[in-house]
């Protein structure tokens, strides 16, 4: 298997930041707005380094997403900036009709997705929000797994014409993509080559899943692991190349089982490709306070279930 | 100077379609297009610098936006006799592919349209973020809006209306259709709205009123409001109008919200609305 290294760990909130600036710099264009969480989403150097363009929101996400959507007639490039929960599930609606449905080329930027927020407890864990998103027609929704793929992935969405949710999250995980990567929106990732199973993962669960195949090479088995970081759309022609070798399929991510990676992978397999699957994510709980670590552990979507996962899921082959 | 005559003339043609388009699907909402038709001939007809030849962008012109959506058929209909688009297609209203849906969207590419209402309560904050671009563009063009009276029950109204205060986005002037109606009946019987001006001004906002069915009270009110624009403050008028104006039978009640008249009322309806352009 091929080793993957890391020289330090970040958090991909700070990627976003970082891929932001890098977007003021070179696109005078793109704007962003905030929902009083500019330091928690790592928006400052944006707003100090371009006040006019920093659009202050308050704590009003319905008002910041509609305004986003009126910026963009002009020619602007608004990303809206809050938590995951805010930024999804708070104002549906709202992104629904005056986004989507109106086709603005809006980046909705959502940070501190998942279980690994933490310590704030299930009122700020969102683990629906890619179903979500993914449901409404024409939102891509990109969930990108480290510091260096977020910043990418950021750069990518200024230049995407059209509605984007990019989700991201708090705690510092292992940078292990390059810096100078090209992110292609809609382009999985072929991390390792495998024979015994596709393993596709999307956000913080890619390293576990880089983790879990270290185990099972010691055991063995040989896992492919491709790093879905668009959940929508889904490269569809990447999945069935590795699973038509594979013929099996284990899911990972940081999401409801419902309406996440795994179901639409599923949904793509059963009309396509009938194969065993077994998927890693939350199985319709609401999360709790607790450290990232402990939180994964414990709600199921740690190394330890993406090795247990395969294993089941070869004696279904 | 505003030819009142030809605004009322056009208003009454205006009227005439409403009734027409919503008759003809047996779907629709009369009461407060009947209710508004005479500020949105005047916004289009006189007072706002456009172009029927589309773009999204407007760049350099004044743009409105329809947050209390269900007034589509007005829209449509001033839109169509404004050049944006053939008359004739008005007859397509809430047909199968029309880009003339039940609410005004931009996914069937209807010129005029800049983004999706129905839903309502979103059109202010939308309002403001177009009013931005227009600063950071400087781009000397104005936004304004309309919204329902029921409408502003919704809290996003509010966020956005503390939002344009201390954004001083002093380049829209919003427009409350202050009819005193809602679906389910008078909106002092539903969730009150209190005192209004005293919302709207501890708000932040420059407040005016005017009677939205009088010609002449709307192009004096609308052009005052003009003239307060770039003073640092966001400008909402206050607009008393009619539920159902020019239409006898459906004044005076919200029982025509969203009611469309039967062979025989359409009769009455169009007996009192004179055809002064020609129907489409």
């Amino acid at each position: 298997m091929k080793k993957f290294e890391y020289k330090d760990k970040k958090d991909t909130r700070s990627g976003f930041g970082a891929g932001l600036y890098e977007l003021g710099k070179t696109n005078e264009n793109v704007v962003a707005l905030c929902a009083d969480l500019t330091g928690s989403l790592k928006m400052n150097q944006f707003a100090d380094e371009f006040p006019d363009r920093f659009i202050q929101c308050g704590i009003s996400e319905a008002n910041m997403i509609g305004t986003a959507a009126g910026l963009t007639i002009g020619g602007k490039i608004p990303f809206a900036g809050t938590f995951a929960n805010f930024a999804s599930g708070r104002v549906y609606d709202q992104i629904r009709q005056s986004v989507a449905y109106s086709d603005k080329n809006v980046k909705i930027c959502a940070s501190h997705a998942g279980i690994t927020l933490g310590e704030d407890g299930a009122t700020h864990q969102i683990m629906e929000d890619i179903g979500l998103m993914k449901m409404l027609p024409g939102m891509v929704v990109i969930n990108p797994c480290d510091y260096n793929q977020t910043k990418a992935a950021t750069i990518a969405i200024g230049k995407h014409e059209g509605p984007v949710y990019l989700r991201f999250g708090r705690p510092k995980v292992p940078n292990f993509t390059p810096e100078d990567q090209k992110f292609e929106i809609g382009k999985a990732l072929l991390l390792n080559e495998g024979s015994d199973v596709s393993i596709f993962a999307t956000g913080h669960l890619v390293w576990k899943a880089i983790e879990a195949a270290e185990i099972l090479e010691q055991k063995g088995i040989s896992c492919e692991i491709i790093n879905i970081h668009t959940i929508k759309p889904l490269d569809a022609d990447a999945v069935l190349k590795s699973v038509s070798k594979t013929k099996a399929v284990v899911t990972a991510e940081e999401h409801m089982m419902n309406g996440g990676l795994g179901d639409s992978i599923a949904q793509l397999l059963s009309r396509k490709l009938p194969t065993p699957i077994e998927m890693v994510a939350v199985d319709d709980k609401f999360g709790e306070s607790g450290k990232p670590e402990d939180l994964l552990a414990k709600y199921g979507i740690d190394t330890k279930d993406i090795v247990s996962a395969v294993e089941q899921v070869l004696k279904r082959k | 100077m505003s030819d009142l005559n030809k605004l009322k003339s056009t208003a009454s043609q205006v009227r005439r379609d409403i009734v027409r388009m919503v008759h003809a699907q047996n779907s629709g909402h009369p009461g407060g297009s009947l209710g508004c038709t005479d500020f949105l001939t005047a916004l289009y007809f006189d007072i706002m610098n456009h172009n029927p030849d589309f773009d999204m962008d407007g760049k350099d012109q004044d743009l409105f936006f329809l947050s209390n959506g269900h007034l589509s058929a007005l829209w449509y209909s001033v839109l169509a006799r404004s050049g944006y688009f053939k008359t004739e297609e008005l007859a397509t209203f809430r047909t199968l592919d029309s880009r003339l849906q039940g609410h005004p969207t931009t996914k069937e590419g209807l010129p005029g349209v800049r983004v999706a209402s129905g839903s309502l309560g979103q059109g202010l904050s939308v309002a403001c973020g177009s009013a931005i671009t227009k600063k950071l563009n400087r781009d000397s063009g104005l936004v304004f809006t309309l919204h329902g009276d029921g409408e502003l029950q919704e809290g996003q109204i509010w966020e956005a209306a503390m939002f344009a205060a201390q954004h001083k986005i002093d380049n829209l002037i919003a427009t409350v259709d202050y009819n005193g109606q809602q679906i389910d009946g008078p909106v002092n019987d539903i969730i009150s709205l209190g005192n209004l001006r005293a919302k709207w001004e501890s708000f932040g906002w420059k407040v005016l009123e005017m009677n939205g069915n009088d010609m002449e009270d709307v192009v004096k009110i609308i052009n005052q409001a003009k003239t307060l624009t770039g003073k640092g403050m966001p400008i909402v008028i206050l607009m008393k109008t009619e539920m159902g104006m020019g239409v006898d039978f459906m004044m005076g009640s919200h029982k025509w919200h969203g009611v469309a008249p039967n062979d025989k009322e359409l009769k009455n309806a169009l007996s009192q609305l004179e055809e002064t352009i020609g129907d489409f």
